[in-house]
């Protein structure tokens, strides 16, 4: 079925958004309030968006992402707020300043934080759908990984183990050029990454990951398959990494001339404002949207920096299900401590258990 | 009533608990048709069928991984190990992922990886291993380690229903060696609490697992031949540990041996020693003395390993030094 004008819409302001917010979290890291490193999707943003709009949140469908999948979370719902909170490690933010970044989720809310050790969240989005299979529901999960996971051993035994179990999930491999500074040549000999899913005995498709309808295209016949019970399927999304690994990597390695030419011949916002306009969509209702978007980051903005930073005491709390909080160390004088009854309060030589 | 082998508690712990809650399942390496490679899992597949005893690939860090997928799904998978070796491919899975879910962004992963740990039986260095101290370090797991049958029934039916990942470490020696009528109805062991074994009064032995049987054996022989008292004490949970258990037997007879089938360097008895000293050092009336294995990588022949891995008469010899201090 095709999109309608409006969905299309919704899907420029996914780009438009997910754009706009890095580009705050760049001021905000020159100010030095985002905390931690500050990971772009310049010039990928129509993957995250597009593979992500071709899930269903009725379904309970569930997701997760990579560090450059920001827009594939915001199209499940995340809010600008609590991203910047997170960047900027507030107390308030969606982890309580425990993560960093993007790493934030929830089963109830349509995506599941990644973690940084690649190619893991290919085996757990695995069980997330063996669990569906067995219950017999509808629900269909992605995985996002980029081309560097695909060279760990997580991502083979995770993609291995759900096709044979024929899991109800999408693998999407985000082929941006780059793992840090190491091309793709460097990551394989494979031709392509659509390739390996002959390997596992899975369809495998390739898509341009700078068009977002065709992103959508191609993961909504994956999402279809997996919803109909033909299990996984693997996509190599291309497209072009223009930033740094993070904000403060210079890309040496990147040849002279190569961010230009994909910025200037191949930028997914501005080929989609094409489409749109062909499609009858005028510029100013494009710009709307945009003026839109920067009101809502404005405000987004400023509750995360009015936000306080977190009670140090939060630290030790939520290790462990029915346990409050690990008991501060006595040596931790500014915090008040529950082991200092324990651990000689009364005087050396007793012990009160 | 009849007796029930430690390996048989552990199966009746799982089929029980998989009639009780349809969200348990079993997953694992030759666990379903074949029934495991100790025959744990004998009888699962038959009874509760393929989708919920599943056969996988040989593929640790997809087992680990699925089944804490599933369990933010609200299942309560039961991994298998098909021997605790090789929980070390799945490491990362475990202390990256699994012990900071809930941590990090709040999402449980209530599920048991389980399998045949330890030596005694002639394995060498990759079928003999007793890896707890590598996961001992990390917090947001729990490590349990029984030495009875019915521990192993409890304590295997306590860590499927408990809401946090449980490494459950099974000793292979154990599986056909020991048996004991089992507690009638629903048998629970907590998480966490230590087993006084034998009371004594003289010197106290801390220790789990299958080096709790040379512990009582030497604890006989102290008796016998030296007139000491030795008080045992079976911690069965390794984390988090029991430290009133340890404190109390401590404060109770002043002299302490620690013994563990593990390799001695970064063991968990050198935890233990710290908190002895940290919180009992007045107590004490000798130093605090290990018996673990040497450390090397467990070898094949048994003039090795029977060199390497604590004995009865280590045991014995060690608790004399401490009570001669």
């Amino acid at each position: 079925m095709a999109l309608t004008r409006e969905q299309k819409l919704e899907l420029y302001y996914y780009m438009r958004l997910t754009r706009s917010l890095e580009e705050r979290l760049v001021n905000l890291y020159r100010q030095t309030k985002v905390i931690g490193g500050l990971f772009r999707s310049l010039g990928q943003e129509a993957d995250a968006v597009g593979a992500a709009y071709a899930l269903d949140k009725s379904k309970g469908d569930l997701l997760s992402p990579l560090i450059r999948n920001l827009g594939a979370m915001l199209v499940r719902g995340a809010e600008p707020t609590e991203v910047i909170k997170q960047y900027m490690a507030k107390g308030d933010s969606p982890t309580k300043g425990k993560e960093l970044n993007i790493h934030f989720g929830g089963v109830e809310r349509g995506f599941i934080g990644q973690i940084s050790h690649l190619g893991d969240m290919v085996p757990v989005m695995a069980g997330v759908t063996l669990a569906s299979k067995m219950r017999g529901e509808d629900r269909v999960g992605l995985v996002f990984v980029g081309d560097g996971a695909t060279s760990t051993g997580a991502f083979h035994e995770g993609i291995n183990f759900a096709a044979v179990q024929r899991c109800p999930l999408v693998v999407v491999v985000e082929n941006n050029g780059y793992a840090y500074s190491t091309p793709v040549s460097k990551q394989t000999a494979a031709k392509s990454f659509s390739d390996k899913a002959i390997g596992y005995g899975i369809p495998g498709e390739q898509a341009d990951g700078n068009d977002v309808l065709a992103v959508y295209d191609v993961t909504k016949r994956a999402v279809d398959r997996a919803r109909r019970g033909e299990g996984v399927t693997l996509i190599e999304l291309i497209t072009y990494r223009r930033k740094g690994h993070a904000e403060h990597d210079n890309q040496s390695y990147v040849p002279p001339g190569e961010i230009e030419r994909w910025a200037a011949e191949n930028d997914p916002i501005d080929r989609f404002e094409k489409v749109l306009r062909g499609e009858k969509v005028k510029a100013a209702e494009l710009r709307a949207i945009d003026e839109r978007i920067k009101a809502e980051i404005d405000i987004a903005t400023d509750i995360a920096d009015a936000s306080p930073m977190p009670d140090p005491l939060e630290a030790l709390r939520g290790v462990y299900a029915g346990q409050p909080s690990v008991a501060p160390l006595w040596f931790r004088e500014d915090v008040s401590s529950a082991v200092e009854k324990h651990e000689r309060a009364s005087g050396w030589g007793t012990y009160d258990v | 009533m009849s007796e029930v082998t430690y390996l048989e508690g552990i199966r009746q712990a799982l089929f029980e608990e998989m009639e009780r809650d349809v969200n348990v399942f079993c997953l694992g390496e030759d666990i379903g048709a074949y029934g495991g490679a100790f025959k744990v899992t004998d009888g699962l597949q038959e009874r509760f069928g393929a989708s919920r005893v599943i056969d996988t690939p040989i593929s640790e860090v997809a087992i680990v991984g699925a089944a804490a997928g599933a369990a933010h799904m609200g299942m309560r998978p039961v991994a298998e190990m098909q021997f605790m070796d090789f929980v070390s491919n799945a490491y990362d899975m475990l202390t990256n992922y699994v012990a900071t879910a809930r941590y990090r962004i709040g999402l449980g992963c209530p599920m048991v990886v389980r399998g045949p740990s330890g030596g005694y039986v002639r394995g060498g260095p990759f079928h003999s291993q007793n890896p707890e101290a590598a996961f001992f370090h990390t917090p947001g797991l729990k490590i349990v380690s029984p030495a009875t049958a019915s521990d192993a029934k409890g304590l295997m039916k306590a860590a499927i229903r408990d809401d946090d990942c449980v490494l459950f470490f099974e000793h292979k020696y154990l599986y056909r060696r020991i048996k004991e009528v089992m507690p009638a109805g629903d048998h629970i062991v907590p998480i966490g609490k230590a087993r006084t074994a034998r009371e004594g009064t003289d010197v106290s032995i801390i220790t789990y697992s299958a080096t709790l049987w040379k512990a009582l054996e030497a604890a006989e022989i102290m008796q016998a031949e030296d007139g000491v008292s030795v008080e045992v004490i079976d911690l069965r949970t390794l984390l988090p540990l029991d430290d009133e258990a340890i404190v109390a037997t401590v404060r109770k007879t002043n002299r302490v041996l620690i013994v563990h089938e593990d390799t001695r360097t970064g063991g968990i008895a050198g935890e233990i020693t710290a908190r002895i000293s940290e919180t009992c050092f007045e107590w004490l009336d000798a130093p605090v003395l290990r018996v673990t294995a040497a450390d090397v990588p467990l070898p094949y022949s048994p003039p090795l390993e029977d060199y390497v891995l604590p004995q009865t008469l280590d045991i014995v010899r060690a608790l004399r030094r401490i009570v001669a201090y």
